[in-house]
């Protein structure tokens, strides 16, 4: 999803979750309205907004521990680590979030995805705030979920290229 | 990775409040130091007289409880919504309901607790017998949890709201006056050999009612925070 800055790219992405209201229309999952089966869709729903839901003097093992609880799912230790490697944050795990610079505090929050087993991931601006390599990794771990069958909603500036996978473009105007 | 029942999923929650709220040992400290503080300043201002302080201290002792529980509400979602967690319990597909209600019962074991732990200390130097400070933690116990249960529909309003915590008091404090009516009232009606059954039970009765319908209210407050 693309548009300038103010046209309502998140507040979208914020009532596809389910977050903010709708004013008209109707949004569907698997053909029923997502309001009339609350706790069944968010249980496919994985979203990732602006803030990235860290809490500061909480390590970043527990973090990630927390928020996999809260969709009822426990990973080991052994398997953040790995997640945490891939995504360039290799041996961070038993630091505090405190103590991370803001790239890495979005890497962490980002690598919530690879933990996740939603089929629909909502992104808002997945892409700020990362560099080079992190573009590609981000891109390729998209690629991936899509392959498998999953969705993904996303709203970027930049032009990713993420293989042969058929995508849309919404462009919003105000 | 495992998959985690209800039970553990609510486990998990209370323990990552309680652990946050431990490594920032001036949020379990300040409102017990300031109950300590208050009930102390009682006897000071109405002077030494010991009748007139045994027939006021189940009033000034649950008073004080209730103002100092209240000094942590504020707190009890604003980090959370600050840094996009509430979102992300919102979204959990774990009921946001249940979620409220460990974050109120971690709420009432760091300040609610502590406060009826410490009361015995304080009702001694008003001269409370064993058997008054006994039914005081006694109403302390089964109150300060519906305190706590209360105190999150108000937290959860005054969300994102400037001067929250004035505003926090303000609707809120209306609300405590039944826990506070029979939890000072049963001291006092042991005290004239009325019995204190009917006290307890109402306290009771509004801890149930407020179990239920606590997190309903402050479910959809903090939707409509999160809008």
């Amino acid at each position: 999803m693309a548009g300038a800055n103010g046209v309502g790219k998140t507040s979208l992405l914020r009532m596809v979750c389910g977050l903010a209201p709708i004013e008209s229309g109707e949004i569907f999952w698997n053909g029923t309205p997502i309001h009339a089966q609350a706790d069944a869709y968010r249980q496919d729903l994985c979203y990732l907004g602006h803030l990235n839901a860290l809490q500061e003097s909480m390590t970043v093992y527990e973090n990630l521990a927390f928020t996999a609880a809260l969709s009822g799912m426990a990973p080991d230790a052994a398997q953040t680590k790995a997640v945490l490697a891939q995504f360039g944050v290799a041996g961070r795990d038993r630091q505090l979030v405190r103590h991370l610079s803001q790239g890495q505090k979005r890497r962490v929050a980002l690598s919530r995805l690879a933990l996740s087993q939603a089929r629909l991931w909502v992104l808002d601006e997945p892409f700020v705030a990362m560099d080079e390599a992190g573009v590609r990794m981000l891109a390729d771990l998209i690629a991936a979920h899509l392959t498998q069958g999953g969705l993904a909603v996303l709203t970027s500036h930049q032009q990713v290229d993420i293989g042969a996978i058929p995508a849309q473009l919404l462009e919003l105007r105000a | 990775m495992k998959k985690l029942g209800l039970g553990s999923v609510l486990l998990a929650m209370l323990r990552r409040e309680v652990s946050l709220a431990l490594r920032q040992k001036g949020e379990v400290l300040t409102p017990l130091v300031f109950f300590v503080v208050i009930a102390s300043l009682f006897p000071l201002g109405v002077g030494p007289e010991s009748a007139l302080l045994l027939r006021m201290a189940p009033g000034v002792l649950w008073v004080s409880a209730l103002l100092a529980a209240m000094l942590s509400l504020q707190r009890l979602f604003a980090t959370d919504y600050a840094d996009g967690s509430l979102e992300q319990m919102a979204l959990s597909s774990t009921p946001l309901g249940l979620l409220v209600l460990a974050k109120a019962l971690s709420h009432f074991l760091l300040s609610g607790l502590p406060l009826v732990l410490m009361a015995p200390v304080l009702g001694l130097q008003f001269g409370l017998d064993g058997r008054a400070l006994g039914i005081l933690m006694l109403t302390l116990l089964l109150g300060t949890p519906t305190l706590s249960l209360i105190g999150s529909i108000g937290a959860a309003l005054t969300l994102g709201v400037r001067g929250a915590g004035v505003l926090l008091s303000l609707l809120i404090l209306p609300l405590y006056i039944p826990v506070l009516i029979f939890g000072a009232g049963a001291v006092e009606a042991d005290a004239a050999g009325l019995g204190m059954g009917g006290h307890l039970s109402l306290l009771a009765a509004l801890l149930v009612l407020s179990i239920f319908f606590a997190p309903l209210a402050t479910t959809t407050a903090l939707r409509i925070s999160l809008e």
